[in-house]
Formats: structure tokens, C-alpha cells, sequence
């Protein structure tokens, strides 16, 4: 491996945008390893409090370990663990006495495969409220109603509340983890490829919300569709087996990439 | 089409129909026993069945009676084996899929699981004879029920095991992405998603106890008289179906028919719901 693909990125901006970023995570020489296998390899990265920042690549690239590092979602399974510094605010994510309930309660997650849990569309919202804030019953519900708002489905579901969650269409399920997730009030909220199960105009809705929500939320997408990368996202990392090969702001990456793979893989020539 | 290949098919499509016939045949046969079974059974039974049956005790032999203290027992032992052995089952196959799915416990378990599963039912029997009957010097309703709760424990382990494993580990993910206790999501996730085939596993137990005799014999034994005292020997249909089917008298064999035929159609019940639940998990 040539020594250029390991040095740290840096973000090249374009004069007048770069004054006030605010590094939200900083992720630096992060490894990852599952069991002998390092999935991620000197990964240093930084996602910007307000912005979107996408993660493209080929599959097996590691852009969903790094972002299940993110809230320490690969804790639940043995044999895995990160080397590194990974930084929310100044908080220590990696750190062993890391809280995880109270660090993804802070760093929200939606994923690939719509998953409700099997209770109702209003308990799936006020089951995550509940376990950290003693509310009466008008403010939980004015909770609800306003997560709902922001996942853009209470105008769907306002009727039908006690209704089980699995009875909605795959987009509304989407929509619904997304408002669970926004209820929980988190700072950062991380998106495994949240479209990729999802149909042409569930997904245009769900790239609505996330422009959205940036407005108060850190944000960071995996995603296997770069059109989706282009359309949503103020910076994009392009990662190749486990490197993180460039990166930057979207309309740079995207028209003047850096790095040759990085070309190949926007102009559909592999991946 | 090729005339090697006609005949290849040809050849394929007569193997497929001797196969075919095969399978419906061993069907077939292992219906047959069933339904002459069933209807025997019914046969049988059915004409012994009156109110009296549920209302008056075992008679002595010659004169008439009904199988009350029998019933009553056997639905006193099995609701107490269900009460010890479901919590202790529940919660060992808890452990052994939620915090020790990756540990050699959890393995080292489910093979001591399995072999109590398979163990022959006597052997339980005698070994709560052992520990429990001979120290407290008489037979007595506890031993009984502890005898079926032993048997109760695997089953409800093994079905516990099965049904959380089959809850997708996104959902378990998706409970701790906002921050929630692995002993919350377990509670509140994982139980629900699992509910209907956590009961249909305590009732394949209860299915399973309602006809075990030779547990009983060593534990409970019998009988004659109407009992609720748990420190003394109870009855039960299967130690009844067993005393009065071997008996030369013609109205106790008759009863034994009656009392195979209520435990049947109580066994059939409890199938018939779990089914039923089951059905439902499928289809939320």
C-alpha cells in the first residue's frame, strides 16, 4: 500500500464557505477489526455540527462499520473492537466507561430495514421519550405529534395512533423509526443506507427530511447511491477496502475528485 | 425436443411418481393409526362420558362413580409444575439467547438442555422419588408437580431459546440505537415480538406433562378419595387411567376409557390454540 493512502485527508474549501464549521465528531487513525480482519484502516474523518456528510463506496468498504463505530453499535457482538481516537464534542467515544445508553441516546440511528417495534405507531415514539424524561401526558403527546411532524408523517398516521407499527407501507415505517429517533432528542443522527429498501418516492421523501433536519442535527449517511450522495450531502467520504480514499464538500468530490479512485468509482467505471 | 432428452425426462418423470407414491404412502399409513386410534378412543370413551364423570369421586369397583378427584389433581399438579417450571425456564433460555448468546455457558447448556429434553420420563420420576418422597418419608401433590416442573423446564428453555433467536437482530439494534437497556429491550422488545411463540412453547409443556404417568406414580401416586392436601398422595387421570385400565372390572376400564379421552381432547385443545397463536405471529 503506498504511503499516500494512509495520510490524514484534509478538506480542501472552496473560499468564502469554510468559516464556520464546527467538528461535531472527530474520528482520527481509527481501526477496526473484526476478530483478526481490519475492516477500517487509519480512518480520520470529521462530521460538522449541522452539516451532511456521506459515506460512499463499494460494498465491504467499511462505511457501515465505521458508522455503527460511531454509537458503538458493534459493542452488542463479541470479537470486535476499535484502536483509535473517535471524539463527540469532547467526549471519548471509544472510552471504556463510555455510558452507551446515554451515548446513543445522544447519537441516533436509522437503519437499512425499516424496523418498528411491535407495539403501537404512538408507543414506538413515547416508548424512547419515556426512558429518559418524566412527562405528563398532554407534554408526551405533544412530543409525539411533534416527531411525527418532523418524520413528515403525522399527517398519515394522526388518525390510526393505536394501530400496530408494522401495519404501515416500508416508507411509512422509515418515516416512523426516523420520528422515533428524532424524539429522543439526539445531537447526531446516523442513516445506514435508509432507502435502500425503500421505493422512487419514499426516498425522495426521505432525502426531504434529512435537508430538513440538518438544520439541527449532525448528520452522516452510508449510502450505495451516489446520485442520493449528491442530492443530500454538504461533504462526502469516498472509502475503498477499509481506506478512507478522499475526503470533502460534495460538489468538489463530485466534480473534481482528487484521487483516481475516487473518479472510477463516481463515473460508475467500478464498484 | 432430442429423444435422449425425452427419455431422460421420461425416466425423471417416472422416478418422481414412485417417489410421490411413496410419500403419500408412509403418510397414508401413519394416518391410518391415528384415526383408528382417535376412534377407538372416541369409541370408547365417548359412551362412559356423562356429568357424573366430572362431578363424583373414583368409585370402588361395582359401583358407580366419576374421575373429579383425578381431574382436579391433575390440573392442581400442572398449573404448580407450570408456575415453578415456566419462570425457570423463561429465564435460563432468556440468558441463553439475550447475554450469553456467544458464551461456552450457553452451549455447554443447551446439550445438558437437550439430553433432560430426551430423558426418559421415569427416570424423573425417580429421581424427585429420591430427593423428594423418600426424605419426607410419603408420597405426596409437591413431589408430583416438582416431578411434571422438571419436565416442564426443558421445554420451556428450548422454546424460549428458539423463539428469541428468531427475533432479527436489527430490531434488537434498533432498540439500543436510542439508547435503551439491554434489560428494557429484552422486556419490551424482545418478549413482544416473541409472545405468541413464548406461550405456544408453555403450552406444547403443559401438552406435554398432561400425559405423563410414570413421573407420577413415584411422586404423587394415587388417590381414591377427594384431596387438595398437597403433603399427601393425589390423583391423577393418567396414574387413574393406568390403576383402572389394568383392573379385571369392567366399569373401571370404563372409565380409564373416559379419562384417556379427556386428556386427549384437552391435549388436541392446547394444540389447537397454540397453533393458533402461532398463525398469528406469522401474520403480524
Amino acid at each position: 500500500m503506498s504511503v499516500a493512502t494512509i495520510t490524514v485527508p484534509t478538506v480542501t474549501h472552496t473560499p468564502g464557505q469554510s468559516q464556520d464549521l464546527v467538528e461535531k465528531i472527530s474520528v482520527r487513525d481509527l481501526n477496526f477489526f473484526y476478530g483478526d480482519h481490519r475492516a477500517l484502516k487509519n480512518i480520520s474523518v470529521s462530521l460538522y455540527q449541522g452539516k451532511v456528510t456521506a459515506f460512499i463506496g463499494p460494498s465491504g468498504c467499511g462505511k457501515s462499520t465505521l458508522l455503527r463505530i460511531l454509537n458503538r453499535m458493534y459493542d452488542l457482538y463479541p470479537n470486535q473492537r476499535a484502536t483509535g481516537q473517535v471524539r463527540l464534542d469532547n467526549d471519548d467515544i471509544l472510552s471504556p466507561s463510555q455510558d452507551l445508553n446515554l451515548l446513543r441516546a445522544k447519537v441516533g440511528m436509522v437503519f437499512q430495514k425499516p424496523t418498528p417495534f411491535p407495539m403501537t405507531i404512538f408507543e414506538n415514539i413515547a416508548f424512547g421519550i419515556r426512558l429518559y424524561e418524566r412527562l405528563s401526558k398532554a407534554e408526551l403527546e405533544d412530543r409525539v405529534k411533534h416527531a411525527l411532524e418532523r418524520a413528515a408523517l403525522w399527517e398519515e398516521v394522526k388518525d390510526k395512533l393505536g394501530a400496530n407499527g408494522l401495519s404501515l407501507s416500508g416508507g411509512q415505517q422509515q418515516r416512523l423509526c426516523i420520528a422515533r429517533t428524532v424524539a429522543v432528542r439526539p445531537e447526531v443522527i446516523l442513516f445506514d443506507e435508509p432507502c435502500s429498501a425503500l421505493d422512487p418516492i419514499s426516498t425522495a421523501k426521505i432525502e426531504e427530511l434529512i435537508d430538513e433536519l440538518k438544520d439541527d442535527y449532525t448528520i452522516a449517511i452510508v449510502t450505495h447511491n451516489m446520485q442520493q450522495a449528491a442530492r443530500v450531502s454538504d461533504f462526502t467520504a469516498f472509502m475503498y477496502l477499509g481506506d478512507l480514499v478522499e475526503f470533502g464538500e460534495t460538489t468538489r468530490i463530485f466534480t473534481t475528485p482528487n484521487d483516481r479512485r475516487t473518479q472510477d468509482y463516481i463515473t460508475g467505471r467500478f464498484g | 425436443m432430442d429423444s435422449s432428452l425425452t427419455s431422460l425426462y421420461a425416466k425423471r418423470r417416472r422416478r418422481n411418481m414412485f417417489t410421490m407414491a411413496l410419500a403419500y404412502g408412509a403418510t397414508g399409513f401413519g394416518l391410518t393409526w391415528l384415526v383408528i386410534i382417535l376412534a377407538v378412543l372416541l369409541w370408547e370413551g365417548f359412551s362412559g362420558l356423562s356429568l357424573s364423570v366430572f362431578t363424583e369421586m373414583t368409585p370402588p369397583p361395582g359401583s358407580a362413580g366419576g374421575l373429579l378427584n383425578p381431574i382436579v389433581g391433575s390440573l392442581v399438579m400442572t398449573v404448580i409444575a407450570v408456575l415453578i417450571g415456566t419462570p425457570l425456564g423463561m429465564l435460563a433460555g432468556t440468558y441463553m439467547a439475550e447475554y450469553g448468546r456467544y458464551d461456552k455457558l450457553t452451549t455447554v447448556v443447551r446439550f445438558i438442555n437437550d439430553i433432560l429434553l430426551s430423558a426418559p420420563s421415569i427416570v424423573v420420576g425417580l429421581f424427585i422419588y429420591e430427593v423428594m418422597v423418600a426424605q419426607m418419608g410419603h408420597f405426596s401433590g409437591w413431589a408430583g408437580a416438582v416431578s411434571l416442573a422438571v419436565i416442564v423446564v426443558p421445554v420451556v428453555v428450548r422454546t424460549t431459546e428458539d423463539m428469541l433467536t428468531l427475533v432479527p437482530d436489527t430490531l434488537r439494534e434498533a432498540a439500543a440505537s436510542i439508547g435503551l437497556p439491554r434489560s428494557l429491550m429484552i422486556q419490551k422488545v424482545a418478549y413482544r415480538a416473541a409472545r405468541a411463540g413464548l406461550v405456544t412453547g408453555v403450552l406444547l409443556a403443559v401438552a406435554r406433562i398432561s400425559g405423563e404417568t410414570a413421573p407420577l406414580l413415584f411422586t404423587a401416586l394415587n388417590n381414591q378419595f377427594w384431596s387438595t392436601n398437597l403433603n399427601a398422595p393425589v390423583a391423577s387421570l393418567p396414574v387413574v387411567i393406568f390403576q383402572f385400565a389394568l383392573s379385571p372390572y369392567q366399569d373401571w376400564q370404563k372409565l380409564a376409557w373416559t379419562g384417556a379421552l379427556i386428556i386427549t381432547m384437552a391435549v388436541l385443545a392446547l394444540s389447537i390454540i397454540a397453533r393458533i397463536l402461532a398463525a398469528q405471529r406469522k401474520s403480524s
